[in-house]
């Protein structure tokens, strides 16, 4: 650890950054967020398809997450329609996860003999990823910080290895180690930077116009016009034959259909958000998106990232 | 000789899930042991959320060699049974013994010898098929193996302490080899140490801040939550439920306490305690001056140099945000209230209750018109009765209770008060949800049983017509539960209803599509009787935990009017206090007898002899005093029926219980002289008439 880890953290920025470096030294692939609306780091395909077949992984990212419902234009002091979080997923999951959770935790300036760190009990399912798994979500002093998960299966297919994935809701961990009450006046660079920036002047105008955006502005028609839209697509993509004649290879497109599934699951989140989805519809909603998230699961096992690893007699990988 | 120590040491076990893995572990291993031919002296197991532990004492050190013999079949069997034989036991043709049988041909028999085996090799198969077996309600799997456990399991700690040391039993579960170390407290302690037996074991545990019995941990924080509250002069509020958890999710329990925040103290005190239990599993603290719920006692699972300060005001500041919350709903639900509900009761227009059974709003509808007719029969004003059943409901669009649904019921009451109804009506929503099971208060406001049976007889009735009645385990719309309370507000209110008349009035509040259309199932259709019978059944439950047997029950449903719940009981329970009598079982053995002799001469003889008995025929004194005492019993009864005065029919039967064993013990019924043997057996008719005035006695055991 080095001695700046010891000094509290003075911004949002420094608390990921922190997170950054720390998972970085734990050999975590440190990726950019997915370059699309989604609703939770899982979402990442990183996540979800790397967290299939055999092939070891170690990825870690900032992934700004959307939840159309949950936008109060800014007023309310811990929710917002556009926040970020944390992921990091490891497969296999190390034996040491546990710990080296922990240790993200002193990183950010949450030492451990200080305050009261617990496992609570927390099982976590995504109906919409055909997905669940077992853990805890862990609070520190009663509050709330991340969720760790051991993922048992996800789009249908069961977990072998199992990843393991830690999810840290970044403004309520940092409003909690900065000692901030409403978001909008966390500093989002330091402080003493000649031209400090809170959360609030980044992200206050922007949770207003998208909780309008979201709540009446959005077009409904248009809205589930795109939903079968992205439904369609992505059927049609993983309907192609596999051999692709330009290049003469076996290309599967997993990953662009799986970017369908991205969109039809925001656009069900918007169409939910401007109420027009009635409590019986919604089931019949989230199937959809499931069965397509399930579809590109098994597309993606059957490519070079996703597919076991075929033990030979000696038990080496080839 | 030797005990054992287990300790299967993991990452956090659910709270709620280790009373009974403490129960699963000590019965697989105890039965494993000894199904293998082990004894033990004593057993005692022990959680916390890192470790399940198993302290056997006084085992055998090894199992009994055991000698079996079996018969096998007859030497000149079929070669196919032969061979079946041979397999099943393990054994060659030459090792099998001959011996003669009785019928002069030769029986082959095995003679298997299993000899003793030593104590750790049994311990290490036991432990690793329970480990590999056991019963977690949820399991998983982690890493690269396939063992499943609740959460990934880190060690396996297994030793054998005798006279001569401590020795580690070898056992390897998926690449988890068992040792003689465990660690302490995940922060204060973090290193492994070994053991050398159970007391060494618990000894340093509790030196790495870890108190291993979860009955001592939430001792510690009983005690130290009101140590807490005494010195500020206030008092802790009972939670055993939230006790057995919060004991389950810390190792070293340091109770802490915080005050809430002046801004919140207006809430109702539900609200507080709901809301801090739920979310924050914190106790609640009275202020005995006040009456209000004013502070809050959280438990830490470390100490901390600061004495815990910053993890209190931690907890404090969690607690205000969701306490904000709170605020904000329970504001914005008086606005509502204040103006009526009228919002949240169009807002049921959109909530459907079941699909076949339409929303809840027409539901109410249906429980409105019930509860008024209803009410009379129970002392309720109707009006009041329908006035409650409208809104009882309403709090269900509340914010509160969207964020809290146990709240429900008792956010209606704090609503409906806001309202400005009545105290009754405002009662009747809190209270039509009960009760809930074979124990919880009974309503006795007559507007909340009026409410509250229209309430469940609504959905049992309406479940029936739609033909979704509990089956086996399955009873996804609580219909159990609903017919329970039913009968629970009948008895405890002592109400006399007529459950068919009252079933029709339920059944004519649904339209015509629910219970004349297609989907109406076969056994609701006017008339039966399946309805009756599963309150019937239900009754007998609840009955039976009180101590009275079914057969008694049986014997009072054969009566008439046995869909007055209250009647049934009456009988009953002078019917069994009448068997627990000296002369009880006595009349009743001599009641079976007269039923007995009497139905088989009728049987064989084609008639009925109810003609009525003559005492002009009597033959001898013990036959004229039966009579007489027939007479006599006859007087009382009649009256003390008709007035349900069951336990004076009863007392007055008794009285005959000597007659008729003299009867009995005097005379011959079947005697030659055809004119006596009519009379006797048309007195022993009247004996069954009699004695049937209570109860049907001959669907009585025994």
């Amino acid at each position: 650890m080095t001695a700046t880890a010891l000094l509290p953290p003075r911004s949002f920025q420094e608390i990921i950054l922190r997170l950054q470096s720390y998972w970085a030294a734990q050999g975590c692939a440190i990726l950019q967020p997915y370059d699309m609306e989604v609703g939770a780091g899982t979402f990442h395909p990183a996540t979800t398809l790397r967290s299939l077949g055999t092939k070891p992984w170690a990825a870690a990212y900032v992934q700004p997450s959307r939840r159309p419902t949950d936008g109060r234009y800014g007023e309310n002091p811990n929710r917002l329609q556009h926040y970020y979080q944390y992921q990091v997923i490891i497969k296999p999951s190390p034996p040491n996860l546990q710990e080296l959770y922990l240790g993200s935790l002193k990183a950010i300036g949450l030492d451990p003999t200080l305050h009261d760190i617990r496992f609570v009990e927390d099982d976590w399912e995504s109906p919409t990823l055909g997905a669940w798994g077992l853990g805890w979500e862990i609070w520190c002093d009663g509050m709330e910080v991340s969720q760790f998960t051991y993922f048992q299966q996800v789009g249908g297919h069961d977990c072998r290895p199992v990843s393991g994935e830690l999810t840290y809701g970044l403004e309520r961990l940092a409003m909690y180690v900065l000692g901030i009450d409403h978001v909008m006046t966390m500093p989002f660079n330091d402080p003493q930077s000649p031209i400090a920036l809170t959360y609030g002047d980044i992200f206050l105008q922007t949770e207003e116009e998208y909780s309008r955006h979201n709540f009446d502005g959005a077009d409904t028609a248009q809205l589930l016009r795109h939903f079968e839209d992205a439904e369609a697509e992505c059927q049609r993509l993983l309907d192609f034959p596999p051999d692709d004649p330009k290049s003469g290879k076996r290309i599967i497109m997993a990953h662009p259909a799986y970017d369908q599934t991205i969109k039809a699951s925001h656009l069900f989140n918007l169409l939910d958000a401007r109420g027009v989805i009635s409590v019986t519809e919604r089931q019949a909603y989230i199937g959809r998106v499931r069965a397509l998230a399930k579809k590109c699961a098994d597309a993606f096992r059957l490519t070079e990232a996703g597919k076991d690893a075929v033990e030979t007699s000696t038990g080496v990988t080839p | 000789m030797p005990d054992l120590l287990i300790e299967l040491f993991s990452e956090e076990i659910p709270a709620r899930m280790q009373a009974k893995a403490r129960e699963d572990l000590k019965k697989l291993v105890t039965d494993g042991l000894v199904e293998a031919g082990l004894t033990y002296a004593s057993a005692g197991v022990f959680s916390t959320p890192r470790r399940l532990t198993l302290s056997i004492d006084g085992l055998s050190p090894e199992s009994r060699p055991v000698r079996e013999e079996r018969k096998g079949p007859r030497a000149d069997a079929p070669p196919a049974a032969l061979e079946g034989f041979l397999r099943s036991t393990g054994l060659t043709l030459d090792q099998l013994e001959r011996r003669e049988d009785k019928k002069g041909g030769v029986t082959l028999f095995a003679i298997l010898e299993k000899p003793g085996r030593k104590a750790p090799e049994i311990i290490a198969e036991v432990l690793e098929s329970t480990i590999r077996t056991f019963p977690w309600p949820k399991s998983m799997r982690w890493g690269s193996g396939s063992l499943r456990w609740v959460r990934p399991l880190h060690s396996i700690l297994c030793i054998l302490v005798d006279e001569a040391g401590v020795q580690i039993i070898p056992l390897s579960v998926d690449g988890i080899r068992s040792t003689n170390t465990t660690e302490g407290h995940r922060f204060l302690s973090p290193n492994r140490f070994p053991v050398t037996s159970f007391d060494d074991y618990a000894i340093k545990l509790k030196r790495a801040h870890v108190v291993l019995d979860s009955a001592e941990r939430e001792a510690a924080i009983w005690q130290g939550a009101q140590n807490l509250a005494f010195a500020a002069g206030w008092h802790v509020v009972e939670d055993k439920a939230l006790l057995t958890e919060v004991a389950g999710l810390v190792e070293w329990p340091v109770p802490l306490m915080g005050r809430i925040g002046e801004e919140f103290l207006h809430l109702p005190p539900e609200v507080l305690q709901t809301s801090m239990r739920e979310h924050q599993k914190f106790f609640s603290v009275k202020n005995p001056r006040t009456g209000r719920i004013e502070g809050f006692i959280t438990v830490a699972n470390t100490e901390t140099a600061d004495h815990g300060a910053t993890i209190l005001k931690g907890n404090q500041k969690v607690l205000s945000a969701r306490l904000s919350d709170a605020r904000f709903f329970w504001e914005k639900d008086l606005r509502v209230a204040r103006e009526g509900m009228t919002e949240w009761l169009d807002g049921l227009k959109a909530v459907t209750f079941h699909n076949k059974l339409g929303s809840q709003h027409a539901r109410i509808e249906r429980i409105a018109t019930l509860a008024q007719q209803i009410a009379h029969l129970v002392d309720a004003d109707p009006a009041l009765a329908k006035q409650a059943a409208e809104v009882a409901k309403a709090d269900l669009r509340s914010a509160m209770v969207g964020e809290f649904p146990e709240l429900q019921g008792l956010m209606g009451k704090y609503y409906a008060k806001a309202a400005g109804l009545p105290e009754a009506v405002a009662n009747a929503a809190r209270d039509h949800y009960s009760p809930l099971g074979p124990t919880d208060t009974v309503p006795s406001d007559p507007v909340s049983v009026a409410v509250a049976l229209a309430d469940k007889i609504d959905t049992l009735t309406g479940f029936w017509a739609i033909d979704e009645k509990p089956t086996g385990s399955k009873d996804p719309f609580a219909l159990r539960r609903a017919a329970l309370g039913v009968i629970r507000l009948v008895l405890n209110n002592k109400l006399r209803i007529d459950l068919r008349a009252i079933r029709i009035s339920a059944d004519a509040a649904f339209p015509e599509s629910i219970m004349s259309g297609e989907q109406v199932a076969e056994g609701s259709k006017p008339g039966d009787d399946s309805l009756l019978s599963f309150f019937h059944d239900r009754l007998k439950v609840f009955l039976k935990d009180q101590g009275i047997r079914h057969d008694l029950i049986d014997a009072c449903l054969a009566m008439p009017g046995n869909d007055d719940l209250t009647l049934l009981v009456k009988r009953a329970d002078a019917l069994a206090a009448f068997l627990k009598t000296e002369d009880g079982p006595n009349l009743l053995q001599g009641f079976k007898r007269a039923n007995t002799i009497l139905s088989q001469a009728e049987q064989k003889d084609g008639v009925e002899y109810s003609y009525g008995a003559d005492i002009k025929f009597a033959e001898t004194p013990e036959e004229r005093d039966l009579f007489l005492k027939l007479d006599m019993a006859e007087a009382t009864i009649a009256p003390a029926v008709a007035n349900e005065d069951f336990n004076a029919a009863m007392w007055a039967m008794s009285a005959l219980r000597a007659p008729i064993d003299a009867f009995f013990n005097a005379v011959q019924i079947n005697t030659d002289n055809a004119i006596v043997r009519r009379n006797r057996l048309n007195l022993l008719h009247r004996i069954r008439a009699i004695c049937g005035g209570v109860a049907d006695l001959t669907k009585i055991e025994g």
